[in-house]
């Protein structure tokens, strides 16, 4: 176990995982992290080639290309770096090329902020990327070894987010037990692609399908989304097996088996919302979290399942979906669907606003009164 | 590299060309002079389209599309993983110069500027011909396209000249820049294998002339092709370390020989004869003339 600041705790944990082409390019708050891994290349720590591009939109670009070569890469970004590489992340999974990024979740502008928020990744929710919320650094650190191995499994080849919440986790110093390198070589097995470009036995990527075709490919995709789902849970057993730490769950039930009223988050504030609940149960209140970890797959049938009994859920969203809530909830609200339960949106620290535990006592306030659905915290004084 | 070249062609008929397609002839060629040992990038357009319809292929080497204006950058990726795992094949991009001139010169610049050893050709067919012929930075002063119409405000066409790419990519510190033209199969050739037998970023770009989006018989791509020489509109030269060397040098003919068999340029001519226009597309061929000395006998002045 050592004290150490999440970004770098990424960069030795990628270190471990081999990537052969690394590129990335420079973008609050994730620097430290191509920082460290760059470093780690010139020290001759980590064999790879780092790629110093010219944009995000080339990082990505160059580890398709590396990938569909055969090679096993890596890139970390957020915030408007992943919207300038919105059109490569939609071609990558199109591609099935199992790119790992990891993303210190940022807000986007306008108006510029460089805080934390979920807008970036939920942006791209549609991309075919998976998507995993980490709560703390130890997590987002074990995260990435799970998510290269799934995103290589010759059933799934889909790339995926890594995600962990900017500044509030990358920037701070927490204890993380990182594996050495001959425990990570013992969990995740050299890179196999499936396909790759080879002048020995030529294939064309990257084609264009008409009517008759394209259907087909977008339904390949979501299947493999869906197959995601066990690769992840058989993924986290093993690491679970080997590690002794336990991220087998799409979702994570806190103190939820005689709860009334849950609620639901992704990334570093179930931390917070777990103190809350634990001063909330102290004073009787009848309460618990449902974390989500996996948002793509949408883990919908397991939180049916975990919200049994419960009758009032409010969901924290970190993100907002103009003009029509937040993301999650939207997608909780569907999920739970003719359950009657009751569901309740509650849009929160935007653009790094903090959030205490007061106002998630305050938010299950409101769920109790069936008041939700609505921005939370808003500073009306200057609207 | 010869004894490895194939007796069949590696890009095989049947792709869905138009009949007399330049950028067609131009992949040919390439493959040719390539041979096997070769990864190819593309860009969206016109040659990706015509050539790759799932779940048909005419690239019998491996070959990716990813986007519009990465392929430069894919390049620099699937370079690097090759180096990492001690392959050797050669890489070669082949783009529309829509995807080289104007969207793709960020990932391009990147790529030279780091030095990667790939070889990056732009088929330069004037325009963005999969979308309709719209203008692009290689559309020549003059030339109508869907986006540079001629109308009543605008007699003359495209406003602006032909952007000076590869002098953009000489100044990046490319070894080797080079133009050709599918008129002169076999320099295309030479020049595609000199290109991927030099160490680091190379950058050709080949005169593909294009029937449909130009407007002229499928049969006459060649002479179509021939004439932009002729006339000095299109020169073919080399530049090793950013200094022209060999020039290929004609007995000049006027460019209205050029213009007039081409609908692009019908406007020059019709309804009424638009002489200052055409004085200007003349100037523009022979300062091409002057700069690369490519008269081979001084004609007398045009009036
Ligand atoms: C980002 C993006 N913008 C626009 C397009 C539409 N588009 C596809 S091909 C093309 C033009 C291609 O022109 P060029 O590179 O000259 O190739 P050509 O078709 O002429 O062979 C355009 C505008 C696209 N595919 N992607
Ligand atoms: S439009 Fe032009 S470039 Fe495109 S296929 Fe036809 S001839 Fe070739
Ligand atoms: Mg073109």
């Amino acid at each position: 176990m050592e004290i150490m600041e999440g970004s770098h705790a990424v960069a030795e944990i990628v270190k471990r995982c081999r990537p052969q082409v690394v590129s990335a390019y420079p973008i609050t708050p994730q620097t430290h992290i191509v920082e460290d891994l760059a470093q780690m290349v010139a020290n001759c720590e980590l064999d790879a080639e780092y790629i110093t591009v010219e944009s995000e939109f080339s990082a990505l670009s160059a580890c398709l290309g590396a990938s569909a070569a055969g090679s096993r890469t890596y890139s970390a970004t957020t915030s408007q770096g992943l919207i300038l590489m919105a059109e490569v992340c939609f071609n990558a999974a199109g591609m099935r090329l199992p790119i790992v990024m990891t993303i210190a979740n940022r807000s986007l502008g306008a108006p510029l902020s460089i805080w934390n928020d979920q807008q970036d990744t939920i942006a791209l929710r549609d991309s075919g990327w998976l998507q995993f919320y980490a709560e703390d650094n130890q997590e987002t650190a074990d995260l990435h070894m799970i998510t290269y191995k799934v995103c290589e499994d010759h059933d799934i080849l889909l790339p995926a987010f890594v995600c962990f919440d900017g500044f509030i986790l990358t920037h701070t110093y927490e204890p993380v037990d990182l594996p050495s390198q001959e425990e990570v070589d013992a969990y995740l097995p050299a890179f196999t692609p499936y396909h790759r470009l080879d002048a020995a036995k030529p294939l064309s990527m990257g084609m264009y399908a008409t009517p008759d075709y394209y259907m087909e490919f977008r339904y390949e995709i979501d299947r493999a989304m869906y197959r995601a789902r066990d690769a992840f849970i058989k993924a986290g057993r093993e690491f679970n097996e080997q590690f002794g730490r336990d991220y087998s769950g799409l979702v994570e039930e806190y103190r939820l088996d005689d709860a009334d009223i849950a609620l639901i988050a992704m990334g570093s504030i179930c931390g917070t919302v777990k103190d809350a609940v634990d001063e909330m149960r102290a004073a009787g209140k009848k309460v618990g979290l449902l974390k989500i970890r996996t948002y793509r797959p949408f883990p919908g049938p397991e939180i049916v399942e975990a919200l049994k009994g419960v009758s009032t859920v409010a969901v924290l969203d970190k993100n907002i979906s103009l003009g029509n809530g937040g993301a999650v909830g939207t997608e909780v609200k569907s999920a739970l669907y003719g359950t009657g339960i009751s569901v309740y949106d509650y849009i929160i620290a935007l653009g790094g606003r903090d959030v205490r535990k007061r106002d998630i006592a305050a938010v299950v306030d409101l769920a109790e009164k069936g008041e939700g659905d609505m921005f939370y915290g808003l500073r009306t004084e200057v609207l | 590299m010869a004894d490895e070249k194939q007796e069949c062609e590696l890009f095989s008929a049947g792709h869905r060309a138009c009949g007399g397609c330049g950028p067609a002839l131009a992949a040919r060629l390439l493959l040719r002079a390539t041979g096997k040992n070769v990864i190819v990038v593309a860009s969206t357009g016109c040659m990706e389209v015509f050539s790759t319809p799932y779940p048909e292929t005419a690239w019998e080497v491996p070959w990716i599309h990813s986007l519009f204006e990465n392929a430069a950058a894919v390049a620099s990726g699937i370079e690097a993983s090759l180096k990492k795992q001690g392959r050797n094949e050669k890489i070669v991009c082949i783009c529309g110069d829509g995807a080289t001139f104007d969207i793709g010169v960020l990932c391009i610049s990147g790529a030279f500027e780091r030095g990667h050893d790939i070889t990056y050709i732009c088929y330069d067919n004037e325009a963005y011909m999969n979308t309709g012929i719209q203008r692009s930075g290689a559309t020549p002063y003059g030339a109508s396209t869907t986006t540079s119409p001629t109308g009543t405000c605008a007699p003359g066409g495209n406003p602006l000249p032909k952007k000076d790419m590869p002098a953009i990519l000489a100044a990046h510190g490319a070894p080797y820049v080079a133009t050709s033209s599918i008129a002169y199969p076999n320099d295309f050739v030479k020049k595609v294998e000199r290109a991927i037998n030099t160490p680091g970023p190379c950058y050709i770009q080949v005169h593909t002339p294009c029937c449909t989006g130009w407007g002229f018989e499928s049969r006459d791509t060649i002479a179509i092709s021939k004439l932009a020489i002729d006339t000095g509109l299109w020169v073919n030269y080399e530049m090793v370390n950013g200094v022209v060397e060999k020039a290929k040098k004609v007995r000049r003919k006027l460019v209205e020989e050029y213009l007039e068999k081409q609908k692009r340029f019908r406007h020059l001519f019709r309804p009424a004869r638009q002489d200052a226009e055409i004085a200007k597309i003349q100037a523009i061929a022979d300062a091409n003339a002057e700069k690369f000395g490519i008269d081979i006998k001084l004609r007398k002045p045009a009036e």
